[in-house]
């Protein structure tokens, strides 16, 4: 009787690791891939487009798994996963934040749980990813590698085809399935192997470590982060808070009250779209940023927002500037105010 | 270049990577073989984007143009498999 082909769900990242997983699964073990790349809001190559931030060179980021997709010949299907469950799970984490806004465990086994899901619907006989057995120091830990598993109720069915010798066979290696010989035993954090491994795979055209797309791991995202989860009664947030926080400079001014003042043309824009329901705040004869104020200011945080406003702008320099208070469609009001001179008086203020 | 009648357009304006990318995948689905999709955007990534997606999916990428601050691009469907 012929055997029949596995059936493995890839979820591929665009990095090396991943890209080398599905061509051992694809080429080497002989699978029928289904590979799939989690889209969580989070990610740095869409805000910089966002904000019309371009590289040194001049050319726009590149999304990495569509990349790899091209360069494997197989379609990676983007699937939109930034929904309110998975905001909770990161606003909540049972197993905590990593050096910053990263909770990398939950964030995982809510991956997994959405993997499981696909895999079943399709009939899949397991999923597969790139991970290396100690190559992160929280989520690639081998005890935390399993416990993941678990909670997503993948155990026995996740494969990490460049570690798998150094793990428990899963139930296709077990089954005779796929053939564990034919794995790897990669584990830490070096290179060297994965790119030997990528000459023999002929794999040419693949990314730098560059530190991954995910903000949560950015140390000025999570402050902004920790601050609206700080400041409110129930740990939520939504996505487009998610958006506003990767938009221009944020500044504290008190519990009820914070500013946010773009830093570029393209921040200037997409604040001026966040600007329902909050104050937009600008000055009125010279040119210069768009902020916007969350809550209901005193008059001195008025005040104190304005001249910061008006620090920003080509003012700056002038003995008063006109700052215009504006709120959804209403008529704005008017505050002249002297532009802060020295950044050291308004720096407590910044988030 | 002269570019071919769309029979579906799709206006992802406003959205940026990869959410232009997802949107075409699906409007694709709904498609038949040999169909041009016109992809209207402001994610200036549309441009790398799309000729990569078509590659990993065997449809053709008919080209992209820039004017205004929009891209355009064009894909032709792949034929019965």
């Amino acid at each position: 009787m012929e055997k029949r082909k596995p059936k493995a769900l890839g979820l591929i990242s665009g990095g090396l690791d991943s890209m080398l997983s599905l061509k051992i699964v694809r080429d080497v073990l002989g699978c029928e891939v289904r590979a799939v790349n989690f889209y969580t809001g989070f990610c740095i190559t869409e805000t910089q487009r966002r904000t019309g931030r371009r590289r040194a060179d001049g050319s726009v980021k590149p999304n990495e798994a569509l990349e790899a997709g091209a360069e494997l010949g197989s379609e990676i299907e983007l699937i939109d996963i930034s929904d309110e469950g998975y905001l909770d799970v990161i606003a909540n984490p049972k197993y905590g934040y990593g050096a910053n806004a990263n909770p990398c465990v939950d964030c995982r086994i809510d991956m997994f749980q959405r993997a499981r899901a696909l895999l079943e619907e399709w009939g899949g006989d397991f999923v597969f990813t790139g991970e290396v057995l100690g190559q992160r120091p929280k989520s690639q830990k081998r005890h935390t590698m399993a416990l993941i598993e678990k909670n997503a109720g993948l155990t026995g069915r996740l494969l990490r085809p460049l570690s798998a010798k150094l793990l428990p066979p899963t139930d296709a290696e077990k089954s005779g399935l796929i053939d564990r010989e034919k794995l790897l035993a990669i584990s830490g954090r070096g290179r060297k192997e994965q790119l030997r491994l990528a000459e023999e795979l002929g794999l040419t055209n693949f990314p730098q470590p560059a530190g991954g797309c995910c903000y949560l791991t950015d140390e000025s995202f999570a402050r902004k982060f920790f601050d609206v989860l700080d400041h409110r009664d129930e740990r939520k947030i939504s996505k487009e808070e998610i958006v506003l926080l990767a938009t221009g400079r944020h500044f504290r001014l008190s519990d009820r009250v914070k500013l946010v003042v773009g830093r570029t043309e393209g921040e200037n824009f997409q604040l001026e779209r966040q600007a329902q329901g909050r104050y937009r705040v600008f000055a009125q004869q010279v040119n210069g940023p768009v902020a916007l104020v969350e809550g209901e200011p005193t008059w001195e945080e008025m005040e104190l927002a304005s001249r910061i406003v008006a620090r920003y702008g080509q003012g700056r320099e002038q003995e008063q500037v006109a700052v215009a208070w504006q709120r959804d469609e209403g008529e704005p009001d008017v505050l002249a105010v002297v532009p802060f001179r020295d950044d050291t008086a308004f720096e407590r203020f910044r988030i | 270049m002269e570019r071919p009648a769309p029979d579906v357009t799709l206006d992802t304006s406003g959205t940026f990577c990869p959410v232009p990318i997802i949107e075409t995948a699906k409007a694709v689905k709904g498609m038949g073989p040999r169909q041009v999709l016109l992809l209207i955007g402001t994610d200036p990534g549309i441009e790398t984007d799309l000729p990569a997606w078509c590659k990993s999916t065997r449809h053709e990428f008919l080209g992209c143009e820039v004017a205004e601050g929009r891209i355009r691009g064009w894909v032709r469907t792949r034929g019965e498999d």
